[in-house]
């Protein structure tokens, strides 16, 4: 059983079914990503370096966009990624984009 | 997998197909629940009843939706005979209720509260109708019947990973063949499908169809929004966060798997409005798992299939919920709550095609009458979308 799944080749993040350790390596097709932060099982690791305001794709499609720059290998969960949507509370600040 | 589908179900008058007989006790009105749910209770498990909140109190748009819901009800397949409990001072018209049971050729008969003298008066004789009416519906025979009958609804509810990787493909496989074979999936959950609307309005069949899922979705966002509050209180519930779901639009991907890759969106209906489309429905019913549930059997499914990777107890009073899970700790540690095991998908590299096949086994075996894990536990939720006040 692979210990990640890519669901389309468009994705920049993996779905751990296992939880992973820092340090530790791990294949993602061909290639081999080095886990930079402990991934809980059904958690997203980045497999490609995604830019603060760059989209997270994952299943080919948007799910939010990049609230900092994300290495290789890191933790990608609310902490790091925005929702688009819904956001009643921007529209009350008339913020325009994701505080941090 | 070749041969027509078929399962064992009462062709009722209306030529539409049920796959339970019940007895249906329907209060009008909060103030009736308690009685209505001892009225079926006395005639259990084919009596069964449908408390609810609302019935008076309530305005517009709040309470034709109650008034349509519970008439839905009255006439829905699943339904052999109804008794309607009124209190008897309520906004909801019980007279309505019963009218439309009779049109489908369902024996009704009305019990009012304050009419019959209290609750132990109403109660006693609410519970010699129930007698006679099971004994009726009794002569009722499950006859062969074709899936083209069937209008199936399709829900998620604690998701997790696994829902969007194994449980809602496979349930998707399931809808895109009963579809092929000619009968009906229902989706509901507006705000889980925003995110990954483009999906499936890029399979309908009209772009009128398309203008119409793409205007709901922007409604119940903008209601969000006009809230002034961040939709991430609820969207992904906390349980979806820790589960590894970020956001909505990561959720609603995963979530929209389960109507389907192909089947061609036909319609888009409100909240339980009769489905009268062969193809794929979305119905516009909120996301809170029972509200949702009952929206979709109101607008005429008779199954419920139902994936969770949390795992959920949810039934509904008239319609077999079939519980199935992709997460294979969730379908050891909530084995009372789930019907189908999927994670086989994930674990073991069972195909999805190969668990799709089973799941449609198991939703015909439900359909022929055997009780879901959800029916054995008597889990009957019931509850109608409110989006106003109460006055």
């Amino acid at each position: 059983m692979n210990r990640a799944l890519v669901i389309s080749a468009r994705d920049n993040v993996a779905t751990a079914l296992e939880a992973l350790d820092a340090g530790t390596t791990i294949r993602i097709g061909d290639a081999s990503v080095a886990v930079v932060d402990p991934i809980p099982r059904g958690h997203k690791i980045a497999i490609r370096a995604i830019h603060a305001g760059d989209a997270v794709v994952k299943y080919g499609s948007a799910i939010g966009t990049a609230s900092a720059d994300i290495p290789v290998g890191a933790h990608v969960h609310v902490h790091n990624v925005a929702s688009g949507r819904g956001r009643g509370d921007l529209a009350a600040r008339g913020a325009p984009d994701e505080p941090r | 997998m070749s041969a027509p589908a078929r399962f064992l179900a009462f062709r009722r008058p209306d030529g539409r197909v049920g796959v339970r007989n019940h007895v249906l006790v329907v209060p009008t009105v909060i103030c009736s629940a308690v009685v209505a749910e001892r009225i079926a209770a006395a005639i259990a498990p084919v009596g069964t009843a449908l408390p609810h909140l609302a019935g008076c109190g309530q305005l517009g748009p709040d309470m034709t939706v109650t008034h349509d819901t519970l008439a839905a009800y009255c006439r829905h397949p699943n339904v052999g005979a109804v008794i309607v409990v009124a209190l008897g001072c309520e906004q909801v018209v019980a007279q309505r209720l019963a009218d439309e049971a009779r049109r489908h050729d369902k024996p009704a008969a009305i019990v009012a509260i304050q009419a019959e003298g209290g609750t132990v008066r109403a109660t006693a004789r609410g519970i010699d109708v129930a007698r006679q009416m099971a004994a009726t519906v009794a002569d009722a025979e499950r006859v062969w019947c074709d899936v083209e009958s069937l209008v199936v609804s399709v829900k998620c509810g604690g998701s997790d990973y696994t829902s969007g990787l194994a449980s809602n493909p496979a349930v998707g496989r399931v809808a895109d063949r009963l579809v092929d074979d000619g009968g009906a999936v229902v989706l509901g959950e507006i705000a889980e499908i925003m995110g990954a609307e483009h999906l499936l309005a890029a399979r309908a069949s009209t772009p009128a169809t398309a203008t119409r899922l793409l205007r709901v979705i922007t409604r119940v966002e903008a209601e969000a929004i006009a809230l002034g509050l961040d939709i991430r209180g609820t969207q992904p519930a906390p349980g979806n966060i820790r589960g590894g779901l970020t956001t909505i639009e990561e959720k609603s991907l995963g979530a929209v798997h389960k109507a389907g890759e192909r089947t061609p969106l036909a319609d888009v209906v409100g909240y339980a409005a009769p489905i009268t489309t062969r193809g794929l429905t979305v119905m516009d019913t909120p996301g809170l798992d029972v509200e949702a549930v009952t929206g979709m059997v109101g607008g005429g499914a008779q199954v419920v299939l139902f994936t969770t990777g949390l795992g959920t107890p949810t039934g509904n009073p008239i319609a077999p919920v079939v519980k199935i899970t992709g997460n294979r700790r969730t379908a050891e540690t909530m084995a009372d709550n789930i019907d189908v095991d999927v994670s086989g998908i994930i674990a073991e590299g069972e195909t999805i095609d190969r668990a799709a096949d089973r799941l449609f086994g198991e939703m015909l075996e439900v359909c022929s009458g055997r009780p879901t894990v959800a029916e054995r536990l008597g889990h009957r939720e019931f509850a109608i979308y409110r989006r106003n006040p109460t006055f």
